[in-house]
Protein backbone atom coordinates (compact mmCIF):
# COMPACT_ATOMS: atom_id res chain seq x y z
CA UNK A 1 0.00 0.00 0.00
CA UNK A 2 2.80 2.34 0.94
CA UNK A 3 4.53 1.59 -2.35
CA UNK A 4 1.35 2.45 -4.27
CA UNK A 5 0.95 5.79 -2.53
CA UNK A 6 4.58 6.71 -3.22
CA UNK A 7 4.22 5.58 -6.82
CA UNK A 8 1.13 7.76 -7.19
CA UNK A 9 2.81 10.81 -5.65
CA UNK A 10 5.78 10.33 -7.98
CA UNK A 11 3.42 10.18 -11.00
CA UNK A 12 1.85 13.53 -10.09
CA UNK A 13 5.23 15.05 -9.24
CA UNK A 14 6.80 13.94 -12.51
CA UNK A 15 3.86 15.33 -14.45
CA UNK A 16 4.12 18.69 -12.71
CA UNK A 17 7.88 18.89 -13.21
CA UNK A 18 7.50 17.95 -16.88
CA UNK A 19 4.98 20.71 -17.54
CA UNK A 20 6.77 23.45 -15.61
CA UNK A 21 10.51 23.06 -15.06
CA UNK A 22 11.51 20.73 -17.88
CA UNK A 23 10.61 23.34 -20.50
CA UNK A 24 13.24 25.59 -18.91
CA UNK A 25 15.99 23.11 -19.77
CA UNK A 26 14.85 22.71 -23.37
CA UNK A 27 17.54 22.98 -26.03
CA UNK A 28 16.44 24.57 -29.28
CA UNK A 29 12.76 24.15 -28.36
CA UNK A 30 13.26 20.42 -27.84
CA UNK A 31 12.50 19.21 -24.35
CA UNK A 32 13.16 15.75 -22.90
CA UNK A 33 10.25 13.57 -21.85
CA UNK A 34 10.51 13.01 -18.11
CA UNK A 35 7.13 11.29 -17.88
CA UNK A 36 8.26 8.71 -20.39
CA UNK A 37 11.49 8.13 -18.48
CA UNK A 38 9.50 7.50 -15.32
CA UNK A 39 7.11 5.07 -17.02
CA UNK A 40 9.97 3.14 -18.63
CA UNK A 41 11.98 3.11 -15.39
CA UNK A 42 9.02 1.76 -13.44
CA UNK A 43 8.79 -0.98 -16.04
CA UNK A 44 12.46 -1.82 -15.58
CA UNK A 45 12.43 -1.61 -11.78
CA UNK A 46 9.04 -3.08 -10.94
CA UNK A 47 7.89 -5.12 -13.90
CA UNK A 48 5.21 -5.05 -16.53
CA UNK A 49 2.15 -4.61 -14.32
CA UNK A 50 3.46 -1.62 -12.38
CA UNK A 51 4.76 -0.17 -15.61
CA UNK A 52 1.32 -0.42 -17.14
CA UNK A 53 -0.47 1.16 -14.17
CA UNK A 54 2.01 4.02 -13.98
CA UNK A 55 1.74 4.51 -17.74
CA UNK A 56 -2.03 4.50 -17.55
CA UNK A 57 -2.27 7.14 -14.84
CA UNK A 58 0.51 9.35 -16.23
CA UNK A 59 -1.12 9.25 -19.64
CA UNK A 60 -4.52 10.01 -18.16
CA UNK A 61 -3.13 13.09 -16.38
CA UNK A 62 -1.68 14.38 -19.65
CA UNK A 63 -4.92 13.65 -21.49
CA UNK A 64 -6.93 15.50 -18.92
CA UNK A 65 -5.09 18.76 -19.33
CA UNK A 66 -3.47 18.72 -22.73
CA UNK A 67 -4.76 15.89 -24.89
CA UNK A 68 -6.98 16.56 -27.85
CA UNK A 69 -8.30 13.01 -27.54
CA UNK A 70 -9.03 11.61 -24.08
CA UNK A 71 -7.26 8.29 -23.62
CA UNK A 72 -4.69 8.65 -26.39
CA UNK A 73 -1.58 9.20 -24.27
CA UNK A 74 -2.85 6.72 -21.67
CA UNK A 75 -2.96 4.05 -24.36
CA UNK A 76 0.57 4.77 -25.61
CA UNK A 77 2.05 4.90 -22.11
CA UNK A 78 0.35 1.63 -21.11
CA UNK A 79 2.15 -0.09 -23.96
CA UNK A 80 5.45 1.60 -23.11
CA UNK A 81 5.10 0.40 -19.51
CA UNK A 82 4.32 -3.09 -20.75
CA UNK A 83 7.22 -3.41 -23.16
CA UNK A 84 9.80 -1.86 -20.84
CA UNK A 85 8.61 -4.35 -18.25
CA UNK A 86 10.24 -7.09 -20.28
CA UNK A 87 13.64 -5.58 -19.31
CA UNK A 88 12.73 -6.25 -15.70
CA UNK A 89 12.16 -9.90 -16.47
CA UNK A 90 15.29 -10.40 -18.53
CA UNK A 91 18.01 -8.11 -17.19
CA UNK A 92 19.52 -6.65 -14.03
CA UNK A 93 18.19 -3.19 -13.32
CA UNK A 94 21.46 -1.54 -12.33
CA UNK A 95 23.12 -2.00 -15.70
CA UNK A 96 23.39 1.29 -17.59
CA UNK A 97 23.04 -0.40 -20.97
CA UNK A 98 19.68 -1.83 -19.99
CA UNK A 99 17.94 1.33 -18.90
CA UNK A 100 19.49 3.53 -21.57
CA UNK A 101 18.45 1.18 -24.36
CA UNK A 102 15.00 0.64 -22.86
CA UNK A 103 14.33 4.38 -22.63
CA UNK A 104 15.77 4.87 -26.11
CA UNK A 105 13.44 2.23 -27.54
CA UNK A 106 10.46 3.49 -25.55
CA UNK A 107 10.92 7.07 -26.70
CA UNK A 108 11.25 5.91 -30.30
CA UNK A 109 8.04 3.93 -29.90
CA UNK A 110 6.32 6.92 -28.29
CA UNK A 111 7.34 9.40 -30.98
CA UNK A 112 6.52 7.10 -33.85
CA UNK A 113 3.14 6.33 -32.29
CA UNK A 114 2.33 10.04 -31.96
CA UNK A 115 3.55 10.74 -35.48
CA UNK A 116 1.81 7.74 -37.01
CA UNK A 117 -1.52 8.18 -35.27
CA UNK A 118 -1.87 11.94 -35.14
CA UNK A 119 0.25 13.38 -37.93
CA UNK A 120 0.45 10.78 -40.66
CA UNK A 121 -3.30 10.30 -40.55
CA UNK A 122 -3.75 14.04 -41.13
CA UNK A 123 -1.67 13.79 -44.29
CA UNK A 124 1.68 15.06 -42.92
CA UNK A 125 3.85 12.74 -44.96
CA UNK A 126 7.31 14.26 -44.55
CA UNK A 127 8.59 11.80 -41.97
CA UNK A 128 12.17 12.82 -42.76
CA UNK A 129 11.84 16.37 -41.54
CA UNK A 130 9.90 15.32 -38.42
CA UNK A 131 12.59 12.76 -37.75
CA UNK A 132 15.35 15.35 -37.98
CA UNK A 133 13.54 18.20 -36.22
CA UNK A 134 11.64 16.42 -33.47
CA UNK A 135 12.13 12.71 -33.02
CA UNK A 136 15.90 12.22 -33.06
CA UNK A 137 16.76 15.28 -30.92
CA UNK A 138 14.10 14.36 -28.40
CA UNK A 139 15.13 10.72 -28.19
CA UNK A 140 18.77 11.60 -27.59
CA UNK A 141 18.02 14.32 -25.06
CA UNK A 142 15.65 12.01 -23.20
CA UNK A 143 18.19 9.20 -23.17
CA UNK A 144 20.81 11.60 -21.87
CA UNK A 145 18.51 12.81 -19.10
CA UNK A 146 17.90 9.18 -18.11
CA UNK A 147 21.55 8.90 -17.11
CA UNK A 148 20.89 11.49 -14.41
CA UNK A 149 17.36 10.80 -13.23
CA UNK A 150 17.52 6.99 -13.28
CA UNK A 151 19.49 7.06 -10.04
CA UNK A 152 16.69 9.07 -8.41
CA UNK A 153 14.00 6.62 -9.48
CA UNK A 154 16.30 3.76 -8.44
CA UNK A 155 16.64 5.30 -5.00
CA UNK A 156 12.88 5.81 -4.68
CA UNK A 157 12.27 2.22 -5.68
CA UNK A 158 14.72 0.60 -3.28
CA UNK A 159 14.57 2.93 -0.31
CA UNK A 160 11.03 4.23 -0.20
CA UNK A 161 9.07 1.35 -1.69
CA UNK A 162 8.83 -2.35 -1.07
CA UNK A 163 10.95 -3.92 -3.83
CA UNK A 164 9.20 -6.47 -6.02
CA UNK A 165 10.34 -10.06 -5.96
CA UNK A 166 11.94 -10.78 -9.23
CA UNK A 167 11.38 -14.53 -9.15
CA UNK A 168 7.63 -14.13 -9.36
CA UNK A 169 8.01 -12.68 -12.82
CA UNK A 170 10.61 -15.14 -13.99
CA UNK A 171 9.89 -17.39 -16.92
CA UNK A 172 11.56 -20.31 -15.18
CA UNK A 173 9.11 -20.53 -12.35
CA UNK A 174 6.16 -22.75 -13.09
CA UNK A 175 2.97 -20.92 -12.25
CA UNK B 1 -7.83 -23.61 5.95
CA UNK B 2 -7.38 -19.94 6.54
CA UNK B 3 -5.39 -19.54 3.35
CA UNK B 4 -8.06 -21.07 1.22
CA UNK B 5 -10.68 -18.64 2.41
CA UNK B 6 -8.59 -15.64 1.44
CA UNK B 7 -9.64 -14.35 -1.92
CA UNK B 8 -6.64 -13.76 -4.12
CA UNK B 9 -7.19 -12.08 -7.41
CA UNK B 10 -4.07 -12.60 -9.43
CA UNK B 11 -4.19 -10.88 -12.76
CA UNK B 12 -1.65 -11.80 -15.40
CA UNK B 13 0.07 -8.85 -17.03
CA UNK B 14 -1.14 -9.87 -20.47
CA UNK B 15 -4.72 -9.68 -19.30
CA UNK B 16 -4.11 -6.37 -17.57
CA UNK B 17 -2.74 -5.03 -20.84
CA UNK B 18 -5.89 -6.05 -22.68
CA UNK B 19 -8.13 -4.55 -20.00
CA UNK B 20 -6.27 -1.23 -19.92
CA UNK B 21 -6.24 -1.10 -23.71
CA UNK B 22 -9.98 -1.59 -23.78
CA UNK B 23 -10.48 1.13 -21.16
CA UNK B 24 -8.36 3.56 -23.19
CA UNK B 25 -10.21 2.69 -26.39
CA UNK B 26 -13.51 3.31 -24.62
CA UNK B 27 -12.25 6.72 -23.50
CA UNK B 28 -11.17 7.46 -27.06
CA UNK B 29 -14.53 6.42 -28.47
CA UNK B 30 -16.38 8.53 -25.93
CA UNK B 31 -14.20 11.57 -26.56
CA UNK B 32 -14.74 11.17 -30.32
CA UNK B 33 -18.48 11.34 -29.89
CA UNK B 34 -18.92 13.58 -26.87
CA UNK B 35 -15.88 15.85 -26.77
CA UNK B 36 -13.00 15.76 -24.35
CA UNK B 37 -13.18 13.75 -21.15
CA UNK B 38 -15.35 13.80 -18.05
CA UNK B 39 -15.63 17.30 -16.59
CA UNK B 40 -15.93 16.36 -12.94
CA UNK B 41 -12.75 14.28 -13.10
CA UNK B 42 -10.89 17.16 -14.73
CA UNK B 43 -12.11 19.61 -12.13
CA UNK B 44 -10.90 17.31 -9.36
CA UNK B 45 -7.50 16.80 -10.98
CA UNK B 46 -7.21 20.52 -11.63
CA UNK B 47 -7.91 21.12 -7.97
CA UNK B 48 -4.87 19.01 -7.05
CA UNK B 49 -2.39 19.80 -9.80
CA UNK B 50 -2.94 23.44 -10.76
CA UNK B 51 -2.00 25.06 -7.38
CA UNK B 52 1.28 23.14 -7.39
CA UNK B 53 2.05 24.12 -10.95
CA UNK B 54 1.33 27.73 -10.04
CA UNK B 55 3.72 27.62 -7.09
CA UNK B 56 6.50 25.84 -8.98
CA UNK B 57 6.24 28.38 -11.76
CA UNK B 58 6.18 31.37 -9.40
CA UNK B 59 9.12 30.07 -7.34
CA UNK B 60 11.01 29.52 -10.55
CA UNK B 61 10.19 33.03 -11.76
CA UNK B 62 11.08 34.71 -8.47
CA UNK B 63 14.35 32.79 -8.35
CA UNK B 64 15.21 33.95 -11.83
CA UNK B 65 14.31 37.56 -11.07
CA UNK B 66 16.39 37.48 -7.88
CA UNK B 67 19.40 36.27 -9.88
CA UNK B 68 18.78 38.93 -12.46
CA UNK B 69 18.44 41.81 -10.00
CA UNK B 70 21.85 41.07 -8.51
CA UNK B 71 23.43 41.04 -11.91
CA UNK B 72 21.59 44.07 -13.16
CA UNK B 73 22.21 46.34 -10.20
CA UNK B 74 25.68 47.30 -11.29
CA UNK B 75 24.73 47.65 -14.89
CA UNK B 76 21.88 49.93 -13.97
CA UNK B 77 24.07 52.64 -12.53
CA UNK B 78 26.00 52.97 -15.76
CA UNK B 79 22.88 52.66 -17.78
CA UNK B 80 21.22 55.46 -15.88
CA UNK B 81 23.86 57.94 -16.97
CA UNK B 82 23.46 56.95 -20.59
CA UNK B 83 19.74 57.07 -20.35
CA UNK B 84 19.64 60.61 -19.06
CA UNK B 85 21.42 61.70 -22.15
CA UNK B 86 19.05 59.73 -24.26
CA UNK B 87 15.98 61.28 -22.67
CA UNK B 88 16.74 64.59 -24.28
CA UNK B 89 17.07 63.21 -27.76
CA UNK B 90 13.98 61.13 -27.25
CA UNK B 91 11.78 64.04 -26.18
CA UNK B 92 12.76 65.66 -29.40
CA UNK B 93 11.86 62.56 -31.35
CA UNK B 94 8.64 62.13 -29.44
CA UNK B 95 7.32 65.44 -30.65
CA UNK B 96 7.83 64.30 -34.17
CA UNK B 97 6.17 60.95 -33.44
CA UNK B 98 3.06 62.59 -32.07
CA UNK B 99 2.63 64.17 -35.43
CA UNK B 100 3.03 60.76 -37.04
CA UNK B 101 0.42 59.37 -34.73
CA UNK B 102 -2.25 61.58 -36.23
CA UNK B 103 -1.25 60.40 -39.63
CA UNK B 104 -1.45 56.77 -38.48
CA UNK B 105 -4.95 57.24 -37.15
CA UNK B 106 -6.09 58.54 -40.48
CA UNK B 107 -4.48 55.61 -42.27
CA UNK B 108 -6.06 53.11 -39.92
CA UNK B 109 -9.51 54.38 -40.65
CA UNK B 110 -8.60 54.05 -44.30
CA UNK B 111 -7.70 50.43 -43.73
CA UNK B 112 -11.06 49.84 -42.09
CA UNK B 113 -9.28 48.51 -39.05
CA UNK B 114 -11.01 50.78 -36.60
CA UNK B 115 -11.90 47.72 -34.58
CA UNK B 116 -8.61 47.73 -32.70
CA UNK B 117 -7.64 45.37 -29.88
CA UNK B 118 -8.63 48.05 -27.39
CA UNK B 119 -12.28 47.59 -28.25
CA UNK B 120 -12.52 44.07 -26.86
CA UNK B 121 -12.81 43.26 -23.18
CA UNK B 122 -9.68 41.51 -21.97
CA UNK B 123 -8.46 39.55 -18.97
CA UNK B 124 -4.73 39.38 -18.22
CA UNK B 125 -3.44 35.88 -17.46
CA UNK B 126 -0.13 34.15 -16.84
CA UNK B 127 1.07 30.92 -18.38
CA UNK B 128 1.68 28.34 -15.65
CA UNK B 129 2.58 25.22 -17.58
CA UNK B 130 3.18 23.86 -21.04
CA UNK B 131 2.21 20.55 -22.58
CA UNK B 132 4.67 17.69 -22.17
CA UNK B 133 6.45 16.65 -25.35
CA UNK B 134 7.39 18.40 -28.53
CA UNK B 135 4.54 17.47 -30.85
CA UNK B 136 1.92 19.93 -29.67
CA UNK B 137 1.92 23.50 -28.47
CA UNK B 138 -0.72 24.01 -25.85
CA UNK B 139 -0.38 25.65 -22.47
CA UNK B 140 -2.35 26.29 -19.30
CA UNK B 141 -3.12 29.79 -17.99
CA UNK B 142 -3.97 30.71 -14.42
CA UNK B 143 -7.43 32.13 -15.12
CA UNK B 144 -10.53 30.05 -15.72
CA UNK B 145 -14.29 30.08 -15.98
CA UNK B 146 -14.62 31.93 -12.67
CA UNK B 147 -12.78 34.86 -14.27
CA UNK B 148 -15.16 34.89 -17.21
CA UNK B 149 -13.07 32.82 -19.60
CA UNK B 150 -14.97 30.50 -21.92
CA UNK B 151 -14.06 27.98 -24.60
CA UNK B 152 -13.22 29.65 -27.95
CA UNK B 153 -12.00 32.86 -26.32
CA UNK B 154 -9.14 34.35 -28.35
CA UNK B 155 -5.78 34.79 -26.63
CA UNK B 156 -3.38 37.58 -27.60
CA UNK B 157 -0.12 38.96 -26.32
CA UNK B 158 1.00 42.56 -26.65
CA UNK B 159 2.34 41.77 -30.11
CA UNK B 160 -0.29 39.63 -31.78
CA UNK B 161 -2.53 36.60 -31.81
CA UNK B 162 -1.36 33.73 -29.59
CA UNK B 163 -4.12 31.13 -29.66
CA UNK B 164 -7.56 30.03 -28.61
CA UNK B 165 -9.03 28.58 -25.40
CA UNK B 166 -9.94 24.92 -25.83
CA UNK B 167 -10.88 23.85 -22.29
CA UNK B 168 -11.70 25.62 -19.05
CA UNK B 169 -11.67 24.67 -15.38
CA UNK B 170 -12.76 27.02 -12.65
CA UNK B 171 -9.25 28.42 -12.14
CA UNK B 172 -7.37 27.30 -15.23
CA UNK B 173 -7.82 27.14 -18.98
CA UNK B 174 -6.03 25.28 -21.75
CA UNK B 175 -4.93 27.36 -24.72
CA UNK B 176 -3.97 25.97 -28.12
CA UNK B 177 -1.31 28.16 -29.73
CA UNK B 178 -1.63 29.18 -33.37
CA UNK B 179 1.75 27.53 -34.05
CA UNK B 180 0.26 24.17 -33.02
CA UNK B 181 0.24 21.79 -35.94
CA UNK B 182 -3.51 21.26 -35.74
CA UNK B 183 -4.42 24.94 -35.55
CA UNK B 184 -6.17 26.74 -38.39
CA UNK B 185 -7.07 30.42 -38.47
CA UNK B 186 -9.14 32.16 -41.10
CA UNK B 187 -7.17 35.27 -41.99
CA UNK B 188 -6.98 38.13 -44.47
CA UNK B 189 -4.44 40.54 -45.84
CA UNK B 190 -4.67 44.11 -44.61
CA UNK B 191 -4.12 46.00 -47.83
CA UNK B 192 -6.25 43.95 -50.21
CA UNK B 193 -8.65 42.14 -47.87
CA UNK B 194 -8.00 38.77 -49.54
CA UNK B 195 -8.85 35.75 -47.43
CA UNK B 196 -6.52 32.87 -46.64
CA UNK B 197 -6.07 30.14 -44.05
CA UNK B 198 -3.18 30.33 -41.61
CA UNK B 199 -2.15 27.03 -40.09
CA UNK B 200 0.61 25.94 -37.75
CA UNK B 201 3.36 23.69 -39.09
CA UNK B 202 5.63 21.76 -36.79
CA UNK B 203 8.50 21.85 -39.28
CA UNK B 204 8.43 25.68 -39.37
CA UNK B 205 8.16 26.30 -35.63
CA UNK B 206 11.92 26.46 -35.18
CA UNK B 207 12.04 29.47 -37.50
CA UNK B 208 9.07 31.13 -35.78
CA UNK B 209 6.92 30.84 -38.88
CA UNK B 210 3.41 29.81 -39.82
CA UNK B 211 2.05 28.58 -43.12
CA UNK B 212 -0.76 30.21 -45.07
CA UNK B 213 -2.77 28.58 -47.81
CA UNK B 214 -5.44 29.32 -50.37
CA UNK B 215 -4.72 32.99 -50.74
CA UNK B 216 -6.67 34.17 -53.76
CA UNK B 217 -4.66 37.03 -55.19
CA UNK B 218 -4.97 37.29 -58.96
CA UNK B 219 -3.69 40.85 -59.17
CA UNK B 220 -0.39 39.86 -57.49
CA UNK B 221 -0.65 42.61 -54.91
CA UNK B 222 0.36 40.57 -51.89
CA UNK B 223 4.11 40.84 -51.38
CA UNK B 224 6.64 40.05 -48.69
CA UNK B 225 5.99 42.21 -45.63
CA UNK B 226 2.23 42.28 -46.05
CA UNK B 227 0.34 42.31 -42.73
CA UNK B 228 -1.99 39.38 -42.02
CA UNK B 229 -4.87 39.74 -39.55
CA UNK B 230 -7.78 37.50 -38.54
CA UNK B 231 -10.56 37.75 -41.09
CA UNK B 232 -14.10 39.01 -40.89
CA UNK B 233 -15.51 35.66 -41.97
CA UNK B 234 -13.84 33.57 -39.25
CA UNK B 235 -16.41 32.03 -36.93
CA UNK B 236 -14.07 31.57 -33.95
CA UNK B 237 -11.62 34.47 -34.11
CA UNK B 238 -12.72 38.07 -33.69
CA UNK B 239 -11.83 40.35 -36.57
CA UNK B 240 -8.61 42.30 -36.94
CA UNK B 241 -6.21 40.50 -34.57
CA UNK B 242 -2.68 40.77 -35.90
CA UNK B 243 -1.08 37.44 -36.86
CA UNK B 244 2.17 38.35 -38.62
CA UNK B 245 4.01 39.48 -41.72
CA UNK B 246 4.23 37.55 -44.97
CA UNK B 247 7.76 36.27 -45.49
CA UNK B 248 7.40 34.06 -48.57
CA UNK B 249 4.76 33.83 -51.29
CA UNK B 250 4.54 31.06 -53.86
CA UNK B 251 1.94 30.50 -56.55
CA UNK B 252 0.16 27.16 -56.37
CA UNK B 253 0.21 24.82 -59.34
CA UNK B 254 -3.40 25.71 -60.08
CA UNK B 255 -2.33 29.32 -60.78
CA UNK B 256 -5.28 30.65 -58.81
CA UNK B 257 -4.25 30.51 -55.20
CA UNK B 258 -1.02 31.14 -53.35
CA UNK B 259 0.68 29.61 -50.37
CA UNK B 260 3.59 30.79 -48.29
CA UNK B 261 4.89 31.48 -44.82
CA UNK B 262 4.24 34.15 -42.21
CA UNK B 263 6.61 35.40 -39.53
CA UNK B 264 4.86 35.84 -36.22
CA UNK B 265 6.03 38.66 -33.89
CA UNK B 266 5.12 36.62 -30.80
CA UNK B 267 8.03 34.81 -29.15
CA UNK B 268 6.24 31.60 -28.18
CA UNK B 269 9.21 30.12 -26.37
CA UNK B 270 9.48 32.95 -23.87
CA UNK B 271 5.84 33.84 -23.62
CA UNK B 272 4.68 34.45 -20.06
CA UNK B 273 1.83 36.96 -19.90
CA UNK B 274 -1.12 36.90 -22.25
CA UNK B 275 -4.50 38.59 -22.59
CA UNK B 276 -7.70 36.65 -23.08
CA UNK B 277 -10.44 38.39 -25.03
CA UNK B 278 -13.60 37.41 -23.17
CA UNK B 279 -15.87 38.17 -26.11
CA UNK B 280 -16.44 35.32 -28.54
CA UNK B 281 -17.08 35.82 -32.20
CA UNK B 282 -20.36 33.93 -31.77
CA UNK B 283 -21.55 36.51 -29.19
CA UNK B 284 -21.06 39.22 -31.76
CA UNK B 285 -23.35 37.33 -34.13
CA UNK B 286 -25.98 36.92 -31.45
CA UNK B 287 -25.97 40.64 -30.67
CA UNK B 288 -26.79 41.47 -34.25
Amino acid sequence: MKSRIILFITIVLTFMLQTTLVQRISIGSIEPNLVLIFVACTGILRGRKSGMWVGFFSGLLIDMFYGSLFGFYALIYVYIGFFSGYSHRMFYDDDAKVYLLTVFGSDMLFNFAVYGLQFLLRGRLSLGSYLVHIIIPEVFYTTFLTLIVYRIFYFINYHLMKPVKKESESVWVIK
Amino acid sequence: MKRKLRFRFNLKSKHLLVILTLICLTFLAVSFTKGIGPDSLKEAAGFVVIPFQKTIMSINTSFQTAMQTRREKRELVYENQDLKAQVQTLTDQNNRLIQDQYELQELQSLYNLDQDYADYEKVAARIISKDPGNWYHTFIINKGSSDGIRVDNNVISGKGLVGIVTETGSHWATVKAIIDDSSHVSAMTVSTGDNCTVSGDLTLIGEGKLRFEQLYDVSNKVTVGERIVTSNISDRYVEGLFIGYVSEVMADTNNLTKTGTIVTPVDFRHLRDVFVITVNKQDLFNED
